[in-house]
């Protein structure tokens, strides 16, 4: 099957003869003998066969559109509004490759030219790439750049204990080859990062890290702070931001930021079981700093006209060019993935990403009032999405109690942190209904 | 003749005019007074465009109108596999089903999600001989470094820690030494023989106690048949390296010959060229990385497995020397259920069919190109999924580069060959037809890359400033690196001192 794909199957012979071969497999002669060999693999499928089998098999998911959802922990329910999916399927963009060809590419050059813009004034910094594949990766190549920046005289890393547990694991596979020392600070009785502990880590340490908001949905209270004790130290200072959150909470460049990162896919995106995603990569306008960037990054330049133009730029940096010595193997990245979320920020607008930000700070706080009726909120403070809830049954329990009322939980953390105990966080974004909170504090009533 | 849209269209900052909006949005749902602390809460401008609904619309439209994909025609970028895009693919990815999932569901409620890993292993494994495949990571790249950090942890775990040498060809592509370097191997280059296949004596002179293995593409990136392989895996394996194979070029043999069968260990893929995803302007992708048994316990967690006795799928984190996580989650999704979609439609004997007629293409092509003053065909003439020609001698003969042909290309609405690349080959202009092209494509190709040969050598002013029929003309590449203008704002400072005049 899949005949409707090849156009030429039908001229096969007539081809393989006007070129002087009398079989396809004249063609495969220089295969060693016996290699090439009948595979055990099912039959193909009409188009309508494989249409009902796969909406079949996707049915059996039960979506957040089919049971109230209170899962975050760094994946959110945002809504993409109708005419950003509608944009990026238009196949002009959807079938491209990477603009290779700048001239006969410019509309996805600009667009991309025009996420990085957008980027650059959430983050307030005004360099960034075209995408790394996710804020875990990027925070990853932050480590290994901030290394590189110290020509590996300085390997150590710091990170917050109260980082995803996701993204610390792809920190610790990416830096392993260049052997990092990741150093994880603990946070505090607050549940802010720990300021004398940063002090006692921070010393030799290439960079470190902190995030806007922690793992927890802790709102960060001293980023500045901890931004000039890393300086201090001689480190680079990485800054992790949900850019949902950017229109009210201070840029991170603002806040002393020599890279920040953050995932773009939260805009423009639905979840997708979690990927594609696509990370945000910025930097001071330095060029120290912009030559051990990695990944693609589109400038502006003008054509032999004097017209204006966009070009895949600094390419020296990339695999491409540089082999061995690049300063990352990124090629493929995630190009529409940070188009949609483009086309979603510029519809929002600095009015809308305020109003979002705002929309999403409320529901959040009202979802952290009710849960503290039937739980124990463990650290007080400003809540950014997630909210952490400490029960004294096991979760589990409480978990299969919402599942059999129909009620996506919240996420389990205690393995992961286990001086927390049984806590999971809850989350809230402004797709959630105060109907789904009702229903949820009724059935952890019951159940908790 | 090919005329591109040229929209003057102004960065979308420029069309903003104050208090317009192009969204909606739900009220809070309680409205909870919540204070951001002083020192926290923005102050600085936040400089994003206003717009309404329309002018958005209006404003990608334009742009997607100055960009071509493989829907506006032939694309045949070598090594990049630039195959038609199925529609059905995009269709089901749209189900509800895969957008509004969230990664942390109870595995009772996404078993449907984990139904299509679990099958997409199944295809892959039986594609590749291999015996069990992450689908973690996000692209090619991140899948070879999935690949080569896997064959370090197996070393280590071997004790055999001075194994920290990877082999890889000269003709490779630049991903394989840079994720070889990530995962903290020294990279070795082996080089090709004059028929442009691996250098079998200069490959034994390289192994040792040091090797941890070679990363090989095969068919190579000259579109040739390493015809040797079973010699080479002979050597690697017998000085104690591992083979790994770059799946850039499956294409050529999918359906026909598995990598298991050559001697390769680890694998990786490529969803988004051999299995039709679309590359969406540079990502996403999806790069599954398969390997032999004795491998599987250094796969990155989790990996989808079944239980056949109590029909459950889940997610399985029991991998004892797991290498860990090389991207978050379980990798794109969205994309993996494309692939499926495709390899159901196509079946056994429809991906047999597309290898081969990819591989008669890129023969067809040659074969009518071949002899063609200005061009060159070095290696062997017998090509896989794509070839290589080089334009050296209608360099040295006229001063037409292969850049030049590129851009001229581009004025009948072709779009150019990777060139450039391989790197072992001058002026290379690297051809992959694919499979779903037509006949008449491929002549009307092979037409224009004559038609330039003659202008090269009669006017070959019209080829240098090539292109005159896209959007912009040549793109000054020397003055966006010599002055980097890499944002909005970047812009204006620049703009304010009199330093940009576009």
């Amino acid at each position: 099957m899949g005949k409707h794909y090849l156009p030429n199957l039908a001229q096969r012979d007539e081809m393989l003869k006007e070129i002087g071969f009398s079989s396809i497999e004249e063609l495969f002669s220089d295969v060693p003998e016996g290699m090439v060999k009948e595979f055990n693999l099912p039959e193909g499928k009409s188009e309508y066969e494989v249409f009902l089998e796969l909406n079949e098999v996707l049915s059996k998911n039960k979506t957040v559109l089919e049971m109230p959802s209170f899962l975050g922990a760094g994946t959110y329910f945002h809504y993409v509004p109708a005419h950003v999916k509608y944009l990026i399927e238009r196949s002009e963009f959807l079938t491209a490759y990477t603009p290779y060809q700048p001239e006969i590419s410019q509309g996805m050059l600009q667009a991309l030219f025009e996420y990085q813009s957008m980027m650059a004034e959430l983050y307030g910094l005004p360099v960034v790439n075209s995408s790394m594949y996710d804020w875990g990766t990027a925070i990853a190549e932050a480590a290994l750049m901030s290394v590189r920046l110290h020509r590996g005289k300085r390997k150590r890393f710091v990170i917050p204990k109260a980082i995803s547990p996701e993204k610390k694991a792809v920190i610790e596979t990416y830096t392993r080859g260049a052997n990092l020392e990741i150093v994880e600070v603990p946070w505090d009785e607050r549940g802010q990062l720990d300021i004398e502990k940063l002090k006692e880590s921070v010393e030799n340490s290439a960079g470190v890290y902190v995030e806007m908001a922690n793992f927890f949905g802790l709102v960060e209270e001293n980023v500045r702070e901890i931004g000039e004790i890393a300086k201090e130290a001689g480190a680079y200072f990485v800054v992790g931001a949900d850019p949902t959150m950017l229109g009210i909470f201070e840029a991170p460049g603002e806040l002393g930021a020599d890279i920040a990162v953050g995932e773009a896919s939260y805009l423009g995106n639905p979840m997708n079981f979690g990927g594609p995603r696509a990370g945000v990569f910025a930097v001071r306008n330095d060029k120290k700093l912009i030559r051990q960037m990695p990944g693609r990054i589109i400038g502006m330049t003008r054509d032999a006209e004097g017209k204006r133009a966009f070009v895949m730029t600094l390419q020296t940096r990339e695999q491409h060019i540089r082999r061995a010595k690049a300063t990352s193997n990124i090629c493929s990245n995630e190009a529409l993935v940070a188009v949609a979320s483009a086309i979603h920020l510029a519809s929002l607008g600095p009015k809308g990403l305020r109003e979002l930000g705002e929309v999403i700070l409320k529901n959040t706080a009202y979802l952290k009032k009710r849960l503290g009726e039937v739980a124990e909120i463990p650290f007080e403070g400003l809540y950014f999405k997630d909210v952490p809830a400490r029960f004294e049954k096991p979760y589990s329990e409480i978990h299969e109690a919402l599942l059999a009322r129909g009620i996506h939980g919240g996420y389990y953390i205690g393995k992961h942190f286990p001086e927390l105990g049984e806590t999971a966080l809850f989350s809230a974004t402004e797709t959630t209904r105060k109907e789904w909170v009702e229903v949820l504090i009724e059935a952890l009533k019951e159940v908790a | 003749m090919f005329r591109q849209a040229k929209w003057d269209e102004p960065l979308i900052f420029e069309l903003s005019r104050e208090g317009r909006v192009g969204y909606t949005l739900p009220k809070p749902i309680e409205d909870v007074d919540v204070e951001i602390p002083e020192k926290l809460r923005r102050k600085s401008k936040l400089g994003l465009p206003e717009l309404s609904e329309p002018e958005i619309v209006k404003h990608y439209t334009r742009l997607s109108e100055m960009n071509y994909g493989v829907d506006s025609g032939i694309y045949p970028l070598g090594s990049c596999t630039m195959k038609y895009n199925p529609k059905i693919n995009e269709e089901i990815a749209g189900h509800p089903g895969v957008a509004y999932v969230h990664p942390y569901q109870d595995e009772r409620t996404v078993q449907g999600a984990l139904r299509i890993m679990w099958e997409l292993e199944q295809w892959l494994k039986e594609i590749t001989g291999m015996d069990r495949f992450t689908l973690q990571p996000a692209a090619g790249a991140n899948g070879e470094f999935t690949g080569v950090s896997i064959i370090r942890a197996y070393h280590l775990d071997n004790e055999e820690p001075q194994r920290d040498e990877m082999l890889v060809a000269d003709s490779a592509h630049g991903t394989n030494p840079a994720s070889a370097a990530m995962a903290g191997f020294k990279v070795i280059e082996i080089p090709s023989t004059e028929e442009g296949t691996m250098d079998l004596e200069a490959l034994e002179n390289a192994v040792g106690e040091r090797t941890a293995g070679l990363m090989l593409t095969n068919p190579n990136t000259l579109g040739i048949f390493e015809d040797e392989i079973l010699e080479i895996a002979k050597i690697v394996h017998k000085a104690g390296g591992l083979l790994y194979y770059d799946g850039a070029n499956l294409n050529a043999v999918l359906g026909k010959v598995r990598p298991g069968d050559m001697g390769f260990d680890v694998v990786h893929l490529n969803l988004h060229k051999t299995f039709s995803t679309p590359h969406g302007g540079g990502g996403p992708g999806s790069g599954p990385v398969g390997v032999k048994d004795f491998l599987k316990d250094y796969l990155p967690v989790p990996l989808v497995s079944y239980d056949e006795e109590n029909d459950r799928y889940y997610l399985d984190y029991n991998v004892p020397k797991s290498i860990g996580k090389v991207k978050e989650l379980y990798g794109n999704f969205a994309v993996m259920v494309r692939a499926l979609v495709y390899l159901k439609v196509m079946g056994k004997e429809g991906l047999k069919n597309a290898s081969e007629i990819a591989v008669l293409n890129a023969n067809y092509l040659t074969r009518k190109l071949l002899g063609t003053k200005g061009y060159e065909l070095p290696g062997k003439k017998l090509r896989k999924h794509e070839t290589v020609f080089s334009a050296e001698p209608m360099k040295k003969e006229t001063g037409v580069t292969a850049m030049d042909v590129a851009k001229r290309l581009l004025d009948f609405g072709l779009h150019a060959p990777t060139v450039y690349f391989p790197l072992i080959v001058h002026e290379a202009l690297m051809i992959e037809p694919t499979e779903t092209v037509s006949r008449e494509e491929i002549d009307a190709y092979v037409e224009a890359l004559k038609r330039i040969s003659e202008e090269a050598y009669n006017n070959p002013e019209v080829v240098k400033g090539a292109p005159h029929n896209t959007a912009v003309r040549r793109v000054d590449d020397v003055l966006a690196a010599k002055k980097p203008v890499l944002s909005w704002r970047m812009y204006l400072e620049l703009k304010e001192k009199g330093e940009v005049d576009y």
